[in-house]
């Protein structure tokens, strides 16, 4: 057992410190909490670039000032001027583009037109294209004489916000967001995904550079092979524990940050609690304004985004990290026992490749699945696949965010753990006999020869 | 007394036999020499004695004890195919090797810096192994196998990589080593190291054993009837039924002649027959180099 130590001990301490692994583990949560600190910085800052574009109408003005300024975009109704004219110099006359409306829009919706250097928003062409429906659509009503039609627009018209709640066999309930949990599916299916492979592979390449460089043999003159390879999978596992941790403290910090200085003014926290207050966003955001006039600026996008960060927050966070914990430790002892098998059978990297498949087909097919559970969490195939010790770790962890029953949890997990102690005692017995075996072409034949070798 | 036995060692990879009932028995402070062509099993039978994979049949004895897999921590390998972690620095490495033969990290700081100053490396103590030269690597894992003071030393050919005078100064570590108490198994094809260094061979061929015993009773069982003969002059000897010539050469003004007896025949006979050719400077009995013999024993049995 002390020996093991010895071994974990120095497969830790080279890899920890590592240049790469340092920059790995402090820029990565880096990089993600600039994907979610940055938009509600941007949002925060007002002092964009304005468009200017013209508006050119052919024939009578039917659509002056129809269409609505953005915090983007200015339009501007030009009249008397011809769309040849300032084709040649509109950026010269400070213009972003030339927005040309024909006559008789009503019947030949298609032929507006944009005219401009660059390719447009999507959000631009949506907004001119749905103010314009909008008011084509006022005009064809007004038509039929109804009697104070703008009125009756006005009410009619409702934007409709579905709020998820879910609710737990106690009867609490948690407002969440669907968008939210798929993200979370995604990114906890994903980085199962990524760590697992990554730390697997590092295992293999330990393995094969134990035996290129021949230091295998001298090693195993004091300690059992297998004391070895799982001497090397516990370090490697340190190492990847050690780096995920790292990256919730640092993620969480991140978030507490966020939490005091950006969204401190929003307090959209206690309002988001009362879930029975109001259904449209927007007004929950005026409301959040008003509830907190010291601030001038909250925007409605920040509101916004500060709901989704506390639909964020209401998520089982204490299941999601444990299971991914326990999911990474066993899902990657698995794999980096195949690993080591496949390390120690090899003389060259190259040489993997004809075995990598049996890693890589369930892990990518695990991938699918998960990608597919996102869309359907209850499905049969995401639950089966939620089972397989494989593939396990990735779905369920694809599924846990949307709500698992436990049983499945935990039923799932004693496959994954019994499946790995079959795993590493096959690997042991392959590794053992691989790591000493030099020259020799390995093959499917070979290794199963191997693993009926005894003592 | 023998401080290490093997008793009929069997070991086969699948249909592939490796070693077919094989013994040896090494007397303790002995150097003993494994030899054999290359694929004979010996790798393998080193690997059975350092524990690294077990035999099929047979027993395996130290200092008249079944082998238990504590006795790692008195047995020290070199194998063959040895390497070094190429990023890691020497002095940590060494460390870590002897940490694994069970030595705590300050016992094994005191060893090591005696070794390095004695192998005069001292200097390389922080520099990455991918930095040392083939020879100097090898010196570091020379240390590393003898820092736990092993009773059993197993050296898998230990001068291959080394220049003339590090594989001297090796030779004399090997020898220095025995004088301490240590019993020395090894294997090698350079058999002028064998006559040098050890008292007892077994020559494994074919994962059998065909030849067993001390240096210089087999030397001179092999040389029973073979002479050397050294005469001044260009002087031709025919043979007659009584021996043969195996060799004749002239230089320097004299001859040297190698003859066979072809059966009982005394060597005064022999004289006297060969002194009216001419005059006799020496007269021998040829021993033969582990070298011939080596090569004759496994030349007759393909």
């Amino acid at each position: 057992m002390n020996k093991i130590s010895v071994i974990i001990k120095r497969e830790y301490i080279t890899r920890v410190r590592k240049k790469s692994f340092i920059i790995m583990t402090l820029l990565a949560p880096l990089l993600i909490a600039a994907l979610v600190v940055l938009p509600p910085l941007m949002m925060m800052n007002s002092d964009k670039e304005y468009k200017k574009i013209a508006v050119i109408e052919d024939g009578p003005p039917v659509f002056k000032n129809v269409i609505q300024d953005t915090k983007d975009e200015d339009f501007v109704y030009l009249e008397n001027v011809k769309v040849s004219d300032l084709k040649q110099n509109f950026e010269q006359a400070g213009y972003y583009g030339i927005l040309y409306i024909p006559s008789d829009m009503a019947d030949t919706p298609n032929a507006v037109q944009l005219i401009s250097k660059t390719q447009p928003p999507i959000g631009l062409i949506e907004h001119i294209s749905g103010d314009l429906e909008k008011e084509i659509e006022r005009q064809k009503l007004l038509a039929y004489n109804i009697q104070n039609l703008d009125d009756i627009l006005k009410s009619i018209r409702t934007k409709v916000s579905i709020q998820t709640i879910k609710i737990n066999d106690a009867g609490q309930t948690t407002e969440t967001n669907t968008g939210i949990t798929m993200a979370l599916a995604y990114i906890s299916g994903f980085l199962m995904y990524m760590l697992v492979f990554m730390f697997g592979a590092q295992v293999m390449r330990g393995v094969i550079e134990e035996k290129v460089s021949r230091v295998v043999e001298v090693v195993v003159s004091s300690v059992k092979p297998i004391q070895l390879m799982m001497g090397k999978i516990l370090g490697i596992a340190l190492v990847g524990l050690t780096q995920f941790m790292i990256w919730i403290i640092l993620t969480m910090a991140i978030v507490g940050i966020v939490n005091t200085t950006i969204l401190k003014d929003t307090k959209i926290s206690n309002v988001s609690q009362n879930i029975t207050q109001s259904i449209m966003s927007e007004n929950q955001a005026a409301q959040t304004a008003q509830a907190a006039p010291q601030v001038k600026e909250i925007t409605p996008e920040l509101a916004e985004f500060s709901k989704l960060f506390d639909n964020a927050m209401n998520q089982d966070w204490f299941l999601i990290l444990t299971s991914f914990i326990i999911y990474f430790i066993f899902g990657y002892l698995l794999y980096a026992s195949i690993f080591a098998a496949i390390g120690s059978a090899v003389d060259n990297e190259t040489e993997t490749q004809q075995f990598m498949l049996p890693i890589t087909i369930p892990i990518i097919f695990g991938l699918f699945v998960a990608i597919g559970t996102m869309q359907n969490p209850e499905s049969s195939i995401s639950f089966w696949f939620s089972l397989i010790p494989l593939t396990s770790p990735i779905v369920m962890m694809a599924r846990i965010p949307f709500g698992v029953p436990y049983w499945q949890i935990i039923v799932s997990m004693l496959i994954l753990i019994l499946t790995f102690l079959g795993f590493v005692w096959m690997a042991a017995k392959v590794y053992r006999t691989g790591i000493l075996m030099y020259g020799k072409k390995s093959s499917w034949k070979e290794i199963w020869k191997w693993l009926r070798y005894s003592g | 007394m023998s401080l290490f036995e093997a008793k009929n060692i069997t070991k086969q990879f699948g249909s592939f036999v490796a070693l077919d009932n094989v013994s040896m028995s090494v007397p303790e402070q002995s150097i003993y020499g494994l030899l054999g062509p290359n694929g004979a099993g010996k790798t393998t039978l080193l690997r059975i004695i350092n524990q690294i994979t077990g035999p099929d049949h047979g027993e395996l004895f130290l200092n008249g004890n079944k082998l238990k897999p504590e006795d790692v921590h008195i047995i020290g390998y070199l194998p063959e195919e040895r390497g070094l972690y190429r990023k890691m620095k020497v002095g940590e490495q060494a460390l870590y090797l002897a940490q694994l033969k069970g030595l705590s990290r300050a016992e094994a700081l005191k060893r090591l810096r005696y070794w390095f100053k004695k192998l005069e490396i001292v200097d390389w103590w922080g520099k990455k192994v991918e930095e040392l030269s083939k020879g100097m690597q090898q010196k570091v894992q020379f240390i590393t196998t003898v820092l736990h003071e092993p009773k059993l030393l197993i050296f898998d050919e230990p001068f291959t990589g080394f220049d003339p005078v590090n594989a001297n100064i090796i030779k004399n570590e090997i020898l220095f080593l025995r004088e301490r108490g240590a019993t020395i198994i090894f294997s090698t094809h350079n058999m002028g190291s064998v006559e040098e260094l050890c008292d007892n061979i077994t020559l494994i061929d074919k994962a059998k054993t065909i030849l067993e015993g001390s240096v210089d009773e087999i030397r001179s069982e092999w040389a029973a009837n073979e002479f050397d003969l050294v005469m001044n002059g260009d002087i031709k000897i025919t043979g007659n039924g009584k021996y043969d010539i195996l060799s004749h050469q002239f230089e320097n003004d004299r001859s040297t002649i190698r003859l066979k007896t072809t059966s009982d025949i005394a060597t005064n006979e022999i004289l006297s027959n060969i002194m009216n050719s001419g005059s006799i400077i020496s007269f021998n009995p040829a021993l033969p180099s582990m070298n011939e013999i080596f090569i004759r024993v496994v030349e007759t049995r393909n």
